[in-house]
């Protein structure tokens, strides 16, 4: 035996490394059919990586400090070796984030990933995705513009309208009535320790996942199928290796997705004031209210719906209520959606079509969130938000009703 | 597949597309490229505007040598509010003081250009008009009553705006702003002032991201790497696959 062998034996005995190994890589079996959509996984904990490094060194020169934020974030942008390149990189990855995650979940609602024996899988994702937006609007809060206070204001605000409890919460929320140091300096807490609960998360997301396999886009089982691959005989014969196949693979896709990242770092750092907004270039002002507030891209889906729905009594609390609705109703997608097949290649056209209306609607939310409300985007986003949920409850009857086609035994090319 | 493909691009692409009105801003054309049109800018800015406005994050070093000038040209001809060439642009009056003297405290100018966008500074420099309702004479048709007098005025000369009666969207009569017309010349010509609105908007372009040439340089070579690197990761792959059937 040489020394290698040696050494890794002396580990084994110890720890299961070339057992985790196997089972999670070289003897992982992903259905060899994986297209494009399957980027998005890898993807994502490319962003996460860089967040969490980009952020460690933001927080070396930051100061979370409502005298000295904004001020400190000049520093870095100007005095700090490399720092706007840190800057923009966090600012990017935050947007590239959502970007990356709407394209995941999006995947998992065309190919039936939420499906059996996939809920809990599903579930998990959720609530990363509860989790991101979390540290998402607490970081944004950091460079304490005017956007990051008033965008912190009114969601705060969100949290007053609870009836009965709400004005409290409000206040053990910011820790003050109004945004204050307080809040800046508990909101940069959190947001330096959500990233590693987060990655905690991911990682009981990928123990799920090879606990029941990966989906793909037939949504065919192909543990199900024929056993047998050149690697093994007991292996589903439409599987290949995770590595080498996908990991040289998702190398190639993350060279592609870096190529995009790099030209909006470098070229469009504020992407046309959607992923840094220009009013955040004005320090954070309490007595001065922006004329129009709107949070950041990702997040005006929900806040057009939150928007759409009317007062009770003057209490804003339905509205709030239906936002969060609107995240939470994807906790059961997983029994709402009663087709036969799971992928939306052997789906009907009609689901087809209220998919496709979907992906239409939420960018139409996403748009109506950014704009001041007028008469006219207000019976939009009502008509939006009333299609946001009925794509959800409705689900059990128009899944059921759609002509599906056979699936094949075996996943296609 | 690539159905949905379209249909998603189909979708997102005219969302970006529509975004802010406003009033009409005219397009600033600037040159970062242009040093000496970034040394002019300077000038006007260290001249006429560093006395109320301070742009507190940006350095007179960093100035120096990103504008192409020895720090001994700066001490001599742009310095009037310091001795240390590595301090920041800070002004003299505090804002106690600014709010007795304007009623408001001039913003500071380090990102100025970031928050309001160039072709909206250009706009602003060349917009002031003669209104007696105001404490200074003047007006702005881009800042609807601006706390500032206009300080270049000089140069341009005074000028008035013409307005014309339209219906707004309710139908009533709404006075929207239509043309200026000079009153009396200025030490400059017109088209020389609007070099000089130019010249003064590229220098807090400059000043609002002091980094933006140099990370557009080293953004070329950035993504020349990538597209190297993923043609061969992409090789790679095809290699790897080639028994995959």
């Amino acid at each position: 035996m040489s020394m290698m062998q040696n050494f890794v034996g002396w580990i084994d005995d110890r720890f299961p490394m070339t057992k985790v190994w196997n089972e999670h890589l070289a003897q992982y079996y992903a259905p060899k059919n994986f297209n494009f959509w399957y980027f998005m996984g890898s993807l994502a904990m490319l962003v996460l990586v860089i967040q969490i490094l980009t952020g460690v060194w933001l927080a070396m020169s930051y100061k979370p400090d409502a005298e000295m934020a904004f001020g400190s974030v000049e520093y870095i942008m100007r005095d700090v070796d490399w720092g706007w390149l840190i800057r923009y990189m966090h600012s990017t990855g935050a947007s590239a984030f959502f970007v990356v995650i709407y394209l995941h979940m999006f995947r998992g609602l065309m190919y039936g990933s939420h499906r059996k024996p996939r809920e809990l899988l599903w579930i998990i994702g959720v609530i990363i995705y509860l989790a991101m937006m979390a540290t998402a609007f607490m970081g944004y809060l950091l460079p304490w513009g005017q956007m990051s206070y008033w965008g912190a204001q009114v969601i705060v605000n969100l949290f007053s309208a609870v009836p009965v409890i709400g004005p409290d919460l409000g206040v053990w929320i910011r820790g003050d009535y109004v945004i204050s140091d307080a809040t800046l300096n508990r909101f940069f807490a959190l947001h330096f320790l959500l990233p590693f609960v987060l990655a905690a998360l991911v990682f009981v997301h990928i123990v799920a996942l090879h606990k029941v396999g990966s989906n793909n886009p037939d949504g065919i089982e192909i543990k199900k199928g024929p056993k047998g691959n050149r690697w093994s005989d007991t292996a589903p014969a439409d599987g290949i290796p995770f590595h080498p196949y996908y990991s040289v693979k998702d190398i190639a896709g993350i060279a592609g997705f870096l190529f995009l990242f790099a030209a909006v770092v470098f070229f469009a750092p504020e992407m046309g004031g959607y992923f840094i907004e220009h009013p955040n270039f004005e320090p954070a002002n309490p007595l001065k209210t922006p004329d129009h507030i709107a949070p950041v891209w990702y997040f005006t889906p929900f806040y057009a719906i939150l928007r759409a729905v009317p007062s009770i009594m003057g209490s804003a609390f339905p509205g709030v209520v239906a936002m969060f609705g609107s995240i939470l109703v994807m906790f059961f997608l997983p029994w709402l959606d009663r087709s036969p097949v799971k992928s939306v290649r052997y789906k009907g056209t009609l689901y087809k079509v209220i998919l496709g209306l979907f992906v239409v609607d939420f960018m139409v939310l996403g748009f109506l969130g950014t704009q001041p409300t007028t008469d006219l985007y207000i019976i939009m986003a009502q008509i939006g938000t009333i299609y946001y949920f009925a794509f959800f409850l409705l689900m059990p009857i128009y899944s059921t009703m759609d002509k599906t086609k056979p699936v094949p035994e075996r996943v296609t090319e | 597949m690539k159905k949905l493909i379209s249909a998603f691009l189909l979708a997102v692409v005219p969302a970006l597309g529509m975004a802010s009105g406003g009033a009409h801003l005219d397009h600033a054309d600037i040159d970062m490229s242009d040093q000496a049109s970034l040394q002019r800018g300077a000038k006007i800015f260290m001249n006429y505007c560093l006395s109320c406005h301070s742009a507190k994050y940006q350095r007179f070093n960093r100035m120096a040598k990103d504008l192409g000038l020895t720090e001994q040209e700066v001490k001599e001809n742009l310095m009037f509010t310091t001795d240390k060439i590595g301090d920041t642009m800070n002004i003299a009056m505090s804002a106690d003081q600014a709010g007795d003297w304007f009623g408001t405290v001039p913003p500071d100018l380090s990102v100025i250009s970031r928050a309001r966008g160039v072709d909206w500074l250009y706009t602003y420099f060349r917009s002031f008009y003669q209104d007696d309702s105001r404490p200074f004479g003047v007006n702005n048709i881009v800042f609807p009553d601006v706390g500032m007098p206009h300080v270049l005025w000089e140069l341009q000369g005074p000028q008035k705006a013409v307005f014309k009666t339209e219906k707004d969207a309710a139908g009533n009569d709404a006075q929207v702003f239509d043309h200026f017309e000079q009153i009396t010349p200025g030490t400059m010509s017109p088209e020389e002032y609007d070099g000089t609105a130019r010249d003064l908007t590229a220098f807090l372009s400059y000043v609002g991201e002091p980094i933006q040439m140099e990370r557009q340089r080293l953004g070329k070579w950035v993504l020349l790497f990538i597209a190297v690197f993923f043609v061969i990761a992409y090789m790679l792959k095809k290699e790897y696959w080639k028994d995959v059937h």
